[in-house]
């Protein structure tokens, strides 16, 4: 049931992959980036489709705007930076020139929460879900792993709208088999099972929580684990069935607690279902340096956290 | 159909004049100053300039226009009107709920609009992407985009001024309406936009320099336009604000504060009969 916790990949380099794999089958799609495709990965396109991929320097406003003119003209345009520069420098671009009239603009931007631990709070984005998620007509997408990866930029290639899709710098583990997995926007892969409580995760912390739940069974506890790879528009029904079969959430991202995840589960459920929830994130503070562990483990973000948070919460309801 | 004559243009844009008033008059609000600066520029971009047919918006070989400077929605909106692309009597819900004019234009709620407008600094932005489509595409379509001087302002403008010279997009132009006034003041008092000219120059632009109401000037200039190769063109256009109604050109009063009814009947008057008026 559980996933091998030890195979992991960079899921920046499968969208490097299905980039070119989209741009093979489709020639409308054309790629866009701000001077980090070789962080992005969009890089791979470049090199296989030259005429078709544009670099816009560092100059993230008018990178969004370019790439609407070129959806209004019939092209598939996927634009790929750092985050926090795509999603918050360029954020009045995104809801008034690609959102406003819906235009299929794909936005993947990686190195998205803590995970450019180095360069500290500057470069890293802990806002961008709820930045994404306030916008009318936004999708707003947090891959699991890299064949998750695959099959939403697939996903992007075919259906219109305007996306916001969200990578990390970090190697996600391999909960997913190419070939064998496919996106359903409509319901939620449980990736391991359990009674007392539903862990309702994304991205990164997929790992963490899956290991959080090998330490909640030592302590008796038998927690789910669910991949909410949908931020927006969340699958409401397959929320509520969680809510109705646990009983009990605990929301997981490596986001700030407002805004994000927790925020659009916390108001789904408060109106439809209201059960005990938690909200596991970062609180109302800025990152900073460090190593990834080091700074999953100072907010709260790590295993061994996770598993004390929810382990409170189930507790406290027992008595 | 034949093409239109100098005279057939002023006709256009005395009548275009008077549907910006009324609009506006109709609605009580809306920048009629900042849309009768550029009366002559849309006029003749839409009557002979560019490729467009009100019957065929979706045509993939048209030209685009984006409207940067999109407060001056009521101009675009008489234009398109006069033009045929929706019936006149919609010109009287200007800026009413749930009607397709809106405030600035949003493309979604009305056919025949290359783009949505409003927030200041993005439109040429967009006309680069246009550009680059057309050339993957090998169509002829041309992009033209207006932006107003104090938009110029705006950093934006110059992250697509780069772009548009780095990719030698010589199927984009940006036609610039030099009122010389924004909403605080005079643009060189607010801040000093300077020589516009040898700023889009020095960043790779080919700089025409043209009387912004004259009709003939204009056209000559579009001319010019199509013969530049590997490089976008800056057409900057000296106008005056509120440009027909001799007691508001240029008169910061007016930039926000709608006409009452007496100051409407004058300024009809002075189209009809008055110095600019024929």
């Amino acid at each position: 049931m559980e996933p091998d916790l030890s195979r992991c990949s960079h899921s920046r380099d499968a969208y490097g992959e299905a980039l070119v794999e989209v741009g093979e089958r489709n020639p409308a799609v054309v790629v866009l980036d701000s001077d980090l495709s070789a962080s992005t990965k969009t890089s791979r396109f470049a090199r296989r489709f030259p005429g078709r991929f544009f670099d816009l320097g560092i100059a993230e406003q008018n990178l969004i705007d370019v790439a609407a003119g070129l959806a209004l003209s019939g092209k598939i345009p996927f634009v790929s930076t750092f985050a926090i520069f795509g999603c918050g420098r360029a954020w009045e671009q995104i809801r008034n020139t690609v959102a406003l009239d819906s235009l299929t603009v794909n936005l993947v931007m990686t190195h998205a929460g803590l995970s450019l631990g180095g360069d500290g709070a500057t470069h890293q984005s802990l806002e961008d879900l709820a930045l994404m998620r306030v916008i009318p007509n936004m999708r707003v997408m947090v891959p699991a792993d890299s064949t998750e990866t695959r099959e939403m930029v697939r996903f992007a290639a075919r259906e219109p709208g305007p996306k916001y899709i969200r990578l990390s710098r970090r190697r996600t583990l391999d909960v997913f088999t190419e070939g064998e997995y496919r996106y359903d926007a409509a319901s939620y892969p449980v990736l391991a099972d359990g009674t007392d409580v539903t862990l309702c995760t994304c991205g990164c912390m997929v790992r963490e929580s899956l290991l959080a739940r090998r330490l909640l069974g030592e302590k008796g506890i038998s927690a789910r684990v669910i991949d909410v790879h949908t931020v927006k528009p969340l699958a409401r029904e397959a929320v509520l069935r969680e809510a109705r079969r646990t009983g009990c959430i605990v929301s997981v991202e490596e986001h700030s607690v407002h805004g994000g995840l927790g925020s659009a589960l916390a108001e789904l459920l408060a109106e439809e279902y209201p059960v005990p929830l938690k909200r596991i994130g970062v609180q109302d503070q800025f990152g900073g340096s460090g190593r990834v562990d080091e700074l999953y483990a100072h907010f709260g973000l790590d295993a061994a956290s996770i598993a004390r948070t929810v382990q409170d919460l189930v507790e406290k309801r027992r008595r | 159909m034949k093409p239109a004559t100098i005279e057939d243009l002023e006709t256009i844009a005395r009548h275009v004049r008077r549907n910006i008033l009324r609009m506006t008059g109709e609605a009580a609000s809306g920048h009629y100053m900042s849309s009768l600066s550029c009366v002559e520029i849309l006029v003749s971009l839409f009557f002979s300039e560019m490729r467009c047919d009100p019957r065929d918006p979706g045509n993939p070989d048209r030209d685009r226009f984006v409207l940067s400077k999109g407060h001056a929605a009521p101009a675009l909106y008489a234009v398109m009107a006069e033009k045929r692309y929706f019936p006149e009597a919609e010109l009287s819900f200007l800026r009413r709920c749930q009607r397709p004019l809106q405030g600035h234009p949003v493309m979604h709620r009305l056919r025949g609009l290359d783009a949505s407008s409003g927030s200041l600094g993005q439109g040429l932005s967009t006309g680069i992407g246009m550009a680059l489509a057309a050339r993957l595409d090998g169509r002829p379509s041309r992009v033209t985009v207006l932006l107003g001087d104090g938009e110029c302002q705006e950093g934006q403008v110059w992250e697509a001024a780069m772009a548009a010279a780095h990719f030698r997009l010589d199927n984009l132009a940006a036609v610039i309406d030099r009122n010389g006034l924004q909403i605080s003041g005079p643009t060189e008092e607010v801040m000093a936009l300077g020589d516009l000219a040898a700023k889009f120059r020095s960043f790779g632009w080919h700089v025409i320099t043209v009387e912004g109401h004259d009709l003939g000037a204009l056209l000559g200039a579009y001319r010019e336009m199509r013969s530049v190769r590997g490089r976008p063109v800056a057409i900057i256009a000296d106008t005056i604000k509120g440009r027909g109604v001799p007691f508001i050109e240029g008169n910061l009063k007016y930039h926000t504060q709608p006409l009452t009814p007496e100051e409407l009947a004058r300024a009809f008057d002075c189209l009809e009969g008055g110095p600019h008026g024929t």
